[in-house]
């Protein structure tokens, strides 16, 4: 009875789903706010176990332009992890960084732009699954970042395909941040399904 | 413009007649866009795995490209519309993200617009115009009475199929 399956996310999964976003996403704000040298707020983290058709709904609509910077996650668990932010987000995360080398570019992100936009989505979901790994003492790898900028729907139906495999949800822990201005986004981690299962019973949820 | 109707993912429907219906935001899975030249129905399925025998759980019949198409089909013949002489329309099929070539789900969008293509011509439903993998999303619009298939994607011009 204690085998993971969507069908039985009970609400103290749910909780412990949501401190481990919690405690991964509040690290990885950690190091985005010392690398931009800026404060950053995080909200509580939402674990969701969405329909397909509910995926149009988070993050501003399937329309709604985001930079993906997505990221496999090998080792003990598998699955992948994600970081988006709204474009205009993206575009002044940039600039802050490079300093003046940016130039002054409207649409189109150049290789330079895009390589370090991919960097910052490296040095943060590596923090991210830094703590989860001490938090669980699992092994946890993460690929090497690729970055996509396109409509939310399209982004993450990556994610939801892999758990198209499997049922008609797709469940994830979702944690939004902000600073004082301009900066707006989304850490997403999904775990696969028996992944789930073994982050549950590392932190001692499920035991038999 | 009127409101379309909107098919979310995993989904199909019919549209209702002088209307348009809409799929936004496909990635690697594809919209369907098929259509009676005589009656001028149609209706749009978003489809997002190749296989519904490769899955164990399948049961939701509209998210597989074999199953998704027969049933879009058969609500089609139910309204009136004949499998001879319908015509159709594919876009999506995109590779997001660049290692999607060597993850489990190796190269999902190309799978999905071969499986829609082989089921398409099992069911001898011609295609007469599609816009499908490269690495970006697509939105796409119906428009059965015309026929018209709009593909809408970021930083690209609006296309017309």
């Amino acid at each position: 009875m204690n085998d993971f399956n969507l069908e039985n996310v009970n609400s103290m999964y749910i909780d412990v789903l949501r401190e481990i976003g919690n405690i991964g996403a509040g690290n990885a704000a950690t190091s985005l706010a010392t690398m931009l040298n800026t404060k950053v707020d995080m909200m509580v983290p939402r674990v969701e176990l969405l329909g397909f058709n509910e995926i149009d709904e988070v993050m501003g609509g399937a329309e709604q332009v985001m930079a993906g910077i997505y990221l496999l996650v090998r080792g003990d668990i598998t699955g992948s992890i994600m970081f988006l932010l709204e474009q205009e987000s993206a575009q002044a995360l940039v600039k802050k960084l490079m300093g003046n080398y940016g130039q002054e570019s409207t649409g189109e992100m150049n290789e330079m732009e895009r390589s370090t936009l991919k960097e910052i989505g490296n040095i943060i979901t590596a923090s991210y699954l830094n703590s989860l790994s001490a938090m669980t003492n699992m092994k946890i790898i993460a690929s090497i970042p690729d970055l996509t900028i396109d409509m939310a729907g399209a982004i993450l139906s990556v994610p939801a395909i892999e758990f198209g495999m499997l049922g008609d949800k797709l469940l994830m822990i979702q944690t939004t941040f902000t600073d004082e201005k301009e900066l707006h986004g989304y850490f997403l981690l999904v775990p696969d399904l028996p992944s789930y299962e073994k982050l549950l019973r590392a932190l001692g949820v499920i035991t038999d | 413009m009127a409101v379309l109707i909107k098919v979310g993912m995993a989904d199909l429907k019919l549209c209702p007649k002088g209307q348009g219906i809409t799929t936004l935001g496909l990635g690697s899975c594809v919209g369907v866009a098929l259509r009676d030249t005589l009656t001028k129905d149609g209706g749009l399925a978003h489809i997002m795995l190749p296989d519904s025998k490769a899955i164990s759980s399948n049961q939701n019949i509209m998210k597989f490209a074999d199953t998704g198409v027969k049933e879009l089909v058969r609500l089609m013949e139910a309204k009136g519309a004949k499998r001879t002489r319908m015509t159709a329309k594919i876009a999506g099929g995109a590779m997001m993200f660049a290692f999607q070539n060597n993850s489990s789900l190796m190269n999902v969008g190309t799978r999905n617009v071969e499986a829609v293509k082989k089921i398409l011509k099992e069911m001898k439903i011609p295609i007469l115009a599609e816009d499908t993998g490269k690495n970006f999303g697509r939105t796409v619009e119906f428009f059965p009475e015309s026929g018209e298939y709009i593909i809408k994607s970021v930083g690209k011009p609006i296309r017309s199929i």
